[in-house]
């Protein structure tokens, strides 16, 4: 396929998923907001939003602080934040446009209804309830677009670089939570900030939408050390860091088998996944957290960089 | 004047190929109708069938309004049509053929020799060059008024990159499904065969020395073009890939598009994008949508071009106004097709005859299109003619003069109901190595305000459902 249509697939994907992603965590910020204040963490959920979104710079250009308000705004509805939902939605809109050919009709209509239906959200007048409301009908038009692309597209180059767009989102994504969050989920805050920090970590389950799996998974009380093992290491969990690796590789394999040849994209993504697997959570605890994630975040763009060169341009 | 109803409304009797459908309005409740054309217009916009109007910032998609009333075509007028446009298509590709060759036409005086050679459409680089398979225009749409009972004539020749095949083809599939009964009524000539036909028609006229397999792409300037919605469409009936200039290049005068799997050679390009945008190291330097290199690649005969470059003479208004004797120039017959009636404004007594009867024309700048640089006499103001006046007078070689045609009406919905409007027709004909090609019908485009005679959908036009109906 056209390299410029393979890279239009996987840009579509991606920013579907961040559409998602955005919502997710308004969400969950949301209702830890609403929580009394000695719950919710000193008022700092709003920031920490803010750089969980990784818009950070261009947002406190924009604004002194961080309230719900104007967090609300520039995530959701603002078009001067290239990654606001509104502007996730009508890239992923126009990509998908571009390469109409190449998707399904069910998967355009998810964009194409969608981009319709956001001239009607109108955020001046948007109470918290309607507001809600725009959170849901975001995640089912990533839910749609994305099941559709699972039930219509054929199974090939296509439909694999579609899902290399969500696993590399979606790593980034999950990384940039553990980014932002990972003080609270250290041993030591247990001593500082004590069981109110389960309001912490519960947010951090929300914004991945783990909070049910964890307890199945578990079947224990929230602990911080296994919310960082279900988020980094736990294959089952769609949004882990391993599981998206799973995913990545697996459809660079399959591009490499219809392709003929593998190249640096499937070496680098499988070293990725081999370190996951081989990674145990004391282990990561030991040698620094923050330093995993950083790293993390760092090799993950550089496997998107790597399957950009190889194929998309 | 009086139009000629297609339907026949207005004068008592319908006519006879109408009468089926004119019961089915009469009987069909409003509500009915109310229903089928909001449905039709929740199609067009879930699939996407939009156009981008130049120059209108607000909203830059827009569907061109579709009307559900369809226009009817008999088998005998349809014979008569598709003839002529064969005679008229295949008359075009000789008469390129010939400017582009032997020049003998104008040896032969049946066309003044500036006319082509100051044509701002006359590609010097293709004198004297050869094109594969001697085809030039491989599609076109050649644009049809009546307006009697017997009288069609042609309006003009579309050899660039004429458009509005898609709807032409979407139109008929809202028609399936919104009227079924409709169509178990009537025997109406299928169209959806016309992808098949393109991509047969295309492949037929890959370079000579080509492989077996050819490979045949649709080149767009991108999303952000008018007709992007057709070419995305195209592509996809087609089963081709839809390029950007930036998807291809060119090394060793032969083509390539990018692919993931590494570069794949490219035979046939059905290119809608003009000339000027084509190469940006043979045409217009500044142009971000071509190709660097590919005029060589065509010109060493690497590539084929559908059309090939330089086709946009035959769409010059002055050169239309010729064709009637280079059809029989060329093909030794007389012209089945008639041309309107055509005063030559660079001619002298004709500018003074035009002069003196501004308000009764219509006035085409011989190189505008889309409806736009035009004059029509009967609904100008005062100040509309006297500016038309003085541009005549700077420069008479720039227009041409026709008399206002009472072009045919089709019944169609208005806000005051079911009224008469005023339609032409777009056939869309394939030329390609193995012969020509057309599927019966086109676009039927409608004139939605009262009166008007402009059809053009950047200016308000619409668009109709076209059935031949078979013997």
């Amino acid at each position: 396929m056209l390299s410029r249509t393979a890279d239009q697939i996987y840009w579509t994907a991606r920013y579907v998923e961040r559409a998602e992603f955005l919502a997710r965590i308004l969400e969950a910020t949301l209702r830890l907001s609403s929580l009394p204040s000695n719950y919710g963490g000193a008022g700092t959920e709003w920031d920490s939003a803010v750089l969980t979104s990784g818009c950070a710079s261009a947002f406190y250009k924009a604004h002194p602080y961080a309230d719900e308000h104007n967090v609300r705004e520039f995530l959701a509805f603002s078009p001067d934040n290239p990654s606001s939902i509104r502007n996730c939605l009508a890239i992923a809109r126009t990509n998908a446009r571009a390469v109409r050919t190449a998707l399904t009709v069910e998967m355009w209509d998810a964009l194409n209804g969608a981009w319709l239906e956001l001239r009607q959200f109108d955020s001046k007048k948007m109470g918290r309830e309607d507001f809600a409301r725009f959170l849901d009908w975001v995640k089912n038009v990533s839910l749609t677009f994305d099941g559709s692309a699972y039930r219509t597209m054929l199974r090939n180059d296509a439909y694999w670089f579609s899902r290399l767009g969500v696993g590399i989102e979606r790593a980034d994504n999950t990384a940039r939570i553990l980014d932002v969050k990972y003080h609270v989920l250290l041993p030591e805050t247990e001593q500082v900030g004590g069981s109110l920090d389960y309001f912490q970590w519960t947010t951090i389950l929300r914004e991945v939408s783990a909070h049910t799996a964890y307890h199945w998974v578990y079947r224990q009380s929230v602990q911080p050390w296994l919310v960082a093992d279900l988020l980094i290491l736990n294959r089952q969990m769609p949004r882990s860091l391993a599981a998206s690796y799973d995913t990545i590789v697996r459809h660079l394999d399959l591009i490499a088998d219809a392709y003929g040849r593998r190249g640096p994209s499937q070496r680098q993504a499988r070293a990725m996944l081999d370190k996951l697997a081989a990674a145990k959570i004391d282990g990561i605890f030991q040698s620094g957290l923050h330093e995993f994630i950083t790293d993390f975040l760092r090799d993950n763009s550089r496997v998107g960089a790597t399957i950009a060169e190889q194929y998309l341009i | 004047m009086a139009a000629f109803d297609e339907m026949g409304l207005g004068n008592g009797a319908v006519r006879p190929a109408y009468r089926a459908l004119k019961a089915w309005l009469d009987s069909a409740p409003s509500e009915l109708l109310d229903l089928r054309r909001s449905q039709a217009e929740h199609f067009f916009r879930r699939v996407g069938i939009t156009f981008a109007v130049y120059g209108d910032t607000q909203d830059t998609e827009r569907l061109i309004p579709f009307d559900i009333i369809p226009r009817i075509i008999t088998a005998g007028e349809w014979a008569i049509l598709r003839k002529g446009l064969e005679q008229r298509v295949n008359a075009l590709n000789a008469f390129l053929r010939d400017v582009y060759g032997p020049r003998e036409c104008i040896r032969a005086g049946i066309i003044p020799a500036e006319l082509v050679d100051r044509n701002p459409f006359y590609r010097v680089e293709m004198i004297g060059r050869k094109v594969p398979h001697d085809i030039y225009v491989h599609i076109s749409g050649i644009d049809i008024v009546r307006v009697d009972a017997d009288t069609f004539y042609v309006l003009e020749d579309n050899a660039r990159t004429p458009s509005g095949v898609s709807y032409m083809l979407e139109n008929r599939e809202v028609m399936m499904r919104l009227f079924p009964e409709l169509f178990a009524e009537h025997r109406i000539a299928p169209v959806d065969n016309y992808p098949d036909a393109l991509l047969a028609t295309l492949r037929s006229v890959a370079p000579e020395a080509g492989r077996r397999n050819p490979n045949v792409v649709l080149l767009t300037p991108g999303q952000y073009n008018s007709a992007f919605y057709e070419h995305s469409f195209l592509a996809d009936k087609l089963g081709v890939e839809l390029v950007e200039g930036s998807d291809l290049y060119v090394r060793d005068d032969v083509v390539y598009m990018r692919t993931t799997e590494g570069p794949q050679r490219v035979d046939v390009i059905y290119r809608r994008i003009d000339d000027d945008f084509l190469d940006p190291l043979t045409f217009r330097p500044d142009s971000a949508l071509g190709v660097p290199g590919l005029m060589n690649a065509y010109l060493a005969g690497n590539v084929t071009l559908a059309n090939a470059v330089g086709t946009g003479v035959c769409d010059d208004k002055a050169v239309y106004s010729y064709m009637p004797e280079i059809v029989k120039f060329f093909s030794g017959e007389e012209p089945i097709l008639k041309n309107v009636p055509t005063w030559r404004c660079r001619e002298p007594e004709a500018l003074s005859y035009v002069l003196d009867h501004l308000p009764e024309l219509v006035v085409k700048e011989v190189n505008g299109s889309g409806g736009y640089g035009m004059l029509v006499g009967p609904h100008a103001t005062q100040q509309q003619i006297q500016s038309f006046r003085k541009k005549l007078k700077h420069d008479p070689a720039g227009f041409i003069a026709q008399p206002t045609l009472a072009l045919s009406t089709c019944p169609t919905f208005a806000a005051s109901g079911i009224a008469p409007r005023h339609v032409d027709l777009r056939p869309f004909v394939l030329s390609g190595a193995d012969g020509i090609r057309c599927v019966p019908g086109g676009l039927t485009r409608v004139a939605l305000k009262e009166g008007s005679l402009v059809v053009n959908s950047s200016q308000g036009g619409g668009t109709k459902d076209t059935w031949v109906l078979d013997a």
